[in-house]
């Protein structure tokens, strides 16, 4: 199935500031894809140029079939900025009701999108009353108008609880179920890693990683620890039988690379009389992001 | 397209009414108006003209300066606030054209200066008809005076939005909209007339001066209104002018100068990167 999104060879430069360089990806309809990176690493600014707001100074970028910011790329494509903003004097609803009639869908349905991210007791309120919060949910129901092909949502879930970050995510897998292709930006990867297909990390403008959580982890090779509690008595057998163990406070800590974590498990079998407890504890999803994201020119 | 306009109008009369520019805009044209026709009262008969004339020829005086002013202050906020506030960037990523985005604003801040023209006026000449009946014979000129104080403010608003996407910023926005006014509806004029003075009759007041009048939208407005108006005599200053230019030409400034300020606004939105 072809992409929905393409981007290759990606570059944008803010007068000697490299934003983007050499950027290429893409995203397949009902494909669910976060792009994650710190602070100024240039998510916003990739997803201004997907949305035609930033011209790129080079590279070749396809949105549906279209350049960035076409007339028939915008009728395809919903946006949600980062730090969503409105018309305070306006209320919720004549806002929404203001942005389905330029997408061309009848106002009337307005409040039941309105309802679906939760503010139909405020609707009729002025967002310049809503807490960042409601604000950020009047961007989500505008992204919901029509049938978006295309989403492009930068932190989506910035200022949103965590219950409401659960009903988020399920509007978006209904979304992706339709065949929408999803590309939401955020700086926290244990978010956004069950809920979507596959994580882009991009660092000072480039891309540094690509895939899924398990290929990033595999790619990354971050050693494993053993956390192992001896039995009365017993650390310094342990600490004389593992070459590298070192203890921390009451407990024996290990770290073995992945190749050799079988072989360092099997000799922590081998004294289980004297062990209490042992647990193995995998490289953390930001042990993982920090490690991409550092990699590249640190 | 049509669909898209409309409901950009129907948003900014929204947002109009809550910040109280509808308010505004008709309380500053009917107190303004009043006050004229209260002040104005006093030399009917002498002139020959009726009642309705004499108001509608204080009114043309007033307009030049009121309505490029509330013009200016309704549409300098445009696109520099919508910028400045953030919510620009969401916009532009919508199916609809730039230019349909300022067709709606314009429809909508057209309408509120109409309802401001219409409960001014109405309330100016309405005193006039009370005080004397046959001044119902102006209203051909009470007419005139309203719509090419429309197409006036027509052409203020286009400026000021395009005033607006030049500057990005409101306050700069402002600064901007304050000196076009200062100096297109003051100093232009007082300019003119100084150089009229210098020239003591010679070829600047007879080649160059007619074409700066029909340049300057607010001096084509008040030089059609005069030329048509029996009432040309009330003027002083530069409406003494008004003789001397055919009135199809300034008819022609005021019927071009709308189109000229929304292509320009419309070619400075075009520019403005969010
Ligand atoms: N309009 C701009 N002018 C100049 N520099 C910019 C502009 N927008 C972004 N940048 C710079 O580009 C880099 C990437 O920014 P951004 O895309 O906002 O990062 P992120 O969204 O990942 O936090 C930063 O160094 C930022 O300062
Ligand atoms: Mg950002």
């Amino acid at each position: 199935m072809t992409s929905t999104l393409t981007i290759s060879n990606l570059t944008k430069d803010f007068g000697g500031v490299k934003a983007l360089s050499e950027v290429s990806m893409h995203v397949a309809p009902g494909e669910r894809v976060a792009l994650l990176g710190h602070n100024g690493a240039g998510k916003s600014t990739m997803m201004k140029v997907i949305l035609g707001l930033v011209a790129a100074d080079s590279g070749e970028i396809s949105v549906c079939g279209a350049a960035p910011g076409d007339a028939d790329a915008r009728s395809k494509v919903a946006y949600l900025p980062e730090n969503a903003m409105f018309h305070s004097a306006l209320t919720g609803l004549e806002q929404i009701s203001y942005y389905m009639r330029l997408r061309g869908e009848d106002s009337v349905g307005a409040m039941a999108l309105l309802d679906k991210v939760g503010l139909g007791a405020a609707a009729k309120r002025r967002i310049g009353t809503y807490s960042k919060g409601m604000r950020q949910r009047v961007g989500l129901a505008q992204a919901l108008i029509g049938h978006p092909r295309l989403l492009v949502l930068d932190e989506p879930t910035s200022g949103l609880d965590p219950v409401s970050r659960r009903d988020f995510y399920e509007l978006l897998d209904a979304l992706a179920a339709e065949g929408a292709a999803i590309l939401l930006s955020s700086h926290a990867l244990t978010e956004v890693e069950a809920r979507t297909d596959r994580l882009l990390i991009l660092s000072r403008g480039r891309m540094v990683a690509e895939g899924s959580l398990a290929e990033l982890r595999r790619d990354a090779a971050l050693p494993v620890a053993m956390h192992i509690t001896a039995i009365n008595g017993y650390d310094a057998d342990i600490l004389a039988a593992i070459p590298n163990a070192i203890r921390v406070n009451d407990a024996v800590h290990v770290t073995c690379s992945q190749d050799e974590k079988l072989a360092t498990l099997a000799q922590v079998a081998a004294m289980k009389g004297k062990i209490a407890d042992i647990e193995v504890i995998p490289p953390s999803l930001e042990d993982i992001y920090s490690h991409f994201s550092r990699r590249d020119g640190q | 397209m049509i669909a898209r306009i409309l409901a950009t109008a129907i948003i900014e009369l929204h947002i109009a009414r809550r910040n109280l520019w509808v308010v505004i805009a008709v309380g500053l044209m009917v107190v303004f108006s009043l006050v004229l026709s209260a002040v104005g009262s006093a030399p009917i008969g002498e002139l020959g003209a009726d009642r309705l004339s004499v108001t509608v020829a204080s009114l043309t005086s007033l307009s030049v300066y009121l309505v490029p002013l509330v013009a200016l202050l309704m549409s300098f906020d445009a696109v520099a606030g919508e910028a400045e506030r953030g919510t620009l960037p969401l916009l532009l990523t919508y199916p609809v054209a730039r230019w349909e985005v300022l067709a709606g604003k314009l429809l909508a801040h057209c309408a509120i200066l109409i309802i401001a023209l219409v409960a001014g006026y109405g309330a100016a000449a309405a005193i006039a008809i009370v005080n004397d009946p046959a001044a119902l014979s102006g209203i051909g000129a009470l007419w005139r005076l309203t719509w090419t104080s429309s197409l006036l403010g027509a052409t203020f608003l286009g400026i000021g939005y395009a005033l607006s996407s030049l500057a990005r910023r409101t306050s700069g926005a402002a600064g901007l909209a304050i000196g076009l006014w200062l100096g297109s509806v003051v100093l232009y004029d007082l300019a003119l007339l100084a150089a009229v003075v210098a020239d003591n009759g010679g070829s600047f007041t007879k080649n160059v001066f007619p074409a700066a009048l029909l340049a300057n939208p607010a001096d084509a407005f008040r030089l059609f209104n005069l030329t048509a108006s029996q009432a040309g005599g009330v003027a002083a200053g530069i409406g003494g002018a008004a003789g001397t230019i055919p009135q199809w030409q300034s008819l022609m400034s005021i019927l071009l100068w709308p189109v000229f300020a929304l292509w320009l606004a419309s070619a400075a939105f075009r520019k403005v990167e969010p």
